[in-house]
């Protein structure tokens, strides 16, 4: 049967990995070539490599990454960070990537999606939503990296970003995002109920339990975490023996 | 050492080619991606990857002058040929996905999933899933029965037998997930994203 996906997710600043609590503090974590690899071997079920470097020359910093990526990793694997234009997209595909993730630009400019998804296919179109949860209790879209609220929901956004062609959604909790406290259940599990995409959780996790429920009770397809697996607080092998003996078809 | 077999990768404008380019790559051989008839006449072998939709895949491949060069070159001079995932679907002889007819090179039609639970059962079917090995193939070899590959696809293989079935799935409900027949191979799923158990199978291809 289709497995549930554990996705690393490696935030590249300048070549390095970074990593930061509700998206800021970054701290080091290593060459992200080097880890992606580690974590293939080890069982990772696909990579996600996000480019948060502010410069103008990001685009070509970001190719060449991508090709040394594919020269070394035999799983899927997602880039995003950045991307505007359909143009940017066949650059990163021609260069090994095998999907895209899109975010503000998408936003600003939905027919973005649908534009991708038309030359490339929905499969290879990951539609990345930054939430947060304000305190009338509806989570609403943020964009630039988490710095700009919008008043659009995030059920709203998802929905339309489905229909016009999004293979994925990567859902991202800010409110949960580096407190190690557990993965959003509520919003998760609304987006896998109301869509007939697969949602990747992010954002939260700290324990092995953490996974067990997201894919239980959050109805998620697959979980995706950054801190725990770089600084080795869990390693995949043991998350994915445990996550069998709970019941979740895992691949071994 | 003998030198390296050529490998036409057939580009015909559907989707990312160059993921299997650099998979195949890595075995011992030479990949070229090919566009036209006249590029494809020297392969030692074919890949025809692709994904997107059916009947503009047929499209491109008549209007490019590839359909009459791969017939020739798979079932007369019976090079082996291997499709992946839309490649596979391609082979059939129809697809609901368009409701156009395929290359008919292996006698099946291409049908949607037909799920009844799709809470659980989100399509495309995106991840890792296995196969279970009917018979005893050479693109199979080394590769352990239940073994897991990446798939990503809405529409899978209908036959009216399971003659040229190599391995099948489980999603949902049983389907064709790899075909040979004789010179003739297809994956549903995507070796060239299935680590090192798909580098195994194009290993498998390309000692054929």
């Amino acid at each position: 049967m289709l497995t549930k996906r554990i996705i690393p997710c490696l935030d590249i600043k300048d070549g390095r990995t970074v990593k930061g609590t509700n998206f800021v503090n970054l701290r080091d974590a290593g060459d992200p070539v080097a880890l992606g690899a580690l974590y293939a071997q080890q069982g990772a079920d696909e990579l996600v490599f996000l480019d948060i470097t502010a410069t103008v020359e990001r685009r070509d910093t970001l190719r060449e990454l991508v090709l040394k990526i594919a020269r070394q990793i035999n799983i899927p694997f997602t880039v995003g960070g950045g991307i505007k234009s359909v143009e940017d997209v066949g650059l990163l595909l021609k260069s090994g990537a095998d999907k895209v993730s899109v975010n503000t630009a998408a936003f600003n400019d939905p027919a973005l999606i649908k534009d991708i998804a038309l030359e490339f296919g929905s499969q290879c179109v990951v539609l990345a939503i930054d939430t947060k949860k304000e305190e009338d209790g509806e989570w609403y879209v943020y964009l630039h990296g988490g710095r700009t609220k919008t008043n659009t929901r995030c059920i709203d956004w998802a929905r339309e970003a489905a229909a016009l062609g999004a293979g994925e959604i990567l859902l991202t909790s800010m409110n949960n995002d580096g407190t190690k406290n557990g993965f959003a259940l509520d919003i998760t599990r609304m987006l896998a109920t109301e869509l007939s995409i697969p949602v990747i959780a992010s954002g939260g996790a700290g324990t092995m339990e953490h996974f067990n429920t997201v894919f239980k009770e959050g109805l998620a397809d697959a979980a995706l975490a950054a801190s725990i697996f770089h600084f080795k607080e869990i390693g995949i092998p043991e998350l994915k023996a445990y996550l069998q003996q709970q019941n979740i078809p895992v691949r071994l | 050492m003998s030198t390296p077999q050529k490998i036409a990768i057939v580009n015909y404008g559907m989707g990312n080619i160059h993921t299997v380019y650099k998979k195949i790559q890595q075995t011992n051989s030479a990949p070229t991606i090919v566009s036209t008839a006249e590029e494809l006449l020297n392969a030692d072998k074919i890949v025809l990857p692709g994904v997107g939709h059916f009947a503009k895949a047929m499209e491109n491949l008549q209007r490019n002058g590839l359909l009459d060069a791969l017939n020739d070159l798979v079932l007369h001079k019976k090079k082996p040929v291997l499709g992946i995932c839309l490649g596979m679907q391609l082979m059939s002889k129809f697809s609901e996905e368009g409701d156009v007819e395929g290359l008919g090179w292996i006698d099946a039609k291409v049908m949607r999933f037909q799920i009844k639970d799709q809470l659980t059962h989100k399509i495309p079917q995106t991840g890792w899933n296995s196969i279970q090995k009917h018979g005893d193939s050479p693109l199979l070899k080394k590769i352990d029965d239940n073994a897991e590959f990446y798939f990503l696809h809405s529409y899978h293989y209908h036959a009216p037998s399971y003659t040229n079935v190599i391995a099948s799935t489980v999603f949902e409900y049983e389907y064709i997930s790899a075909v040979q027949k004789e010179n003739i191979f297809g994956t549903q799923f995507h070796p060239e994203k299935s680590h090192d158990t798909g580098l195994q199978l194009l290993n498998n291809f390309i000692a054929l």
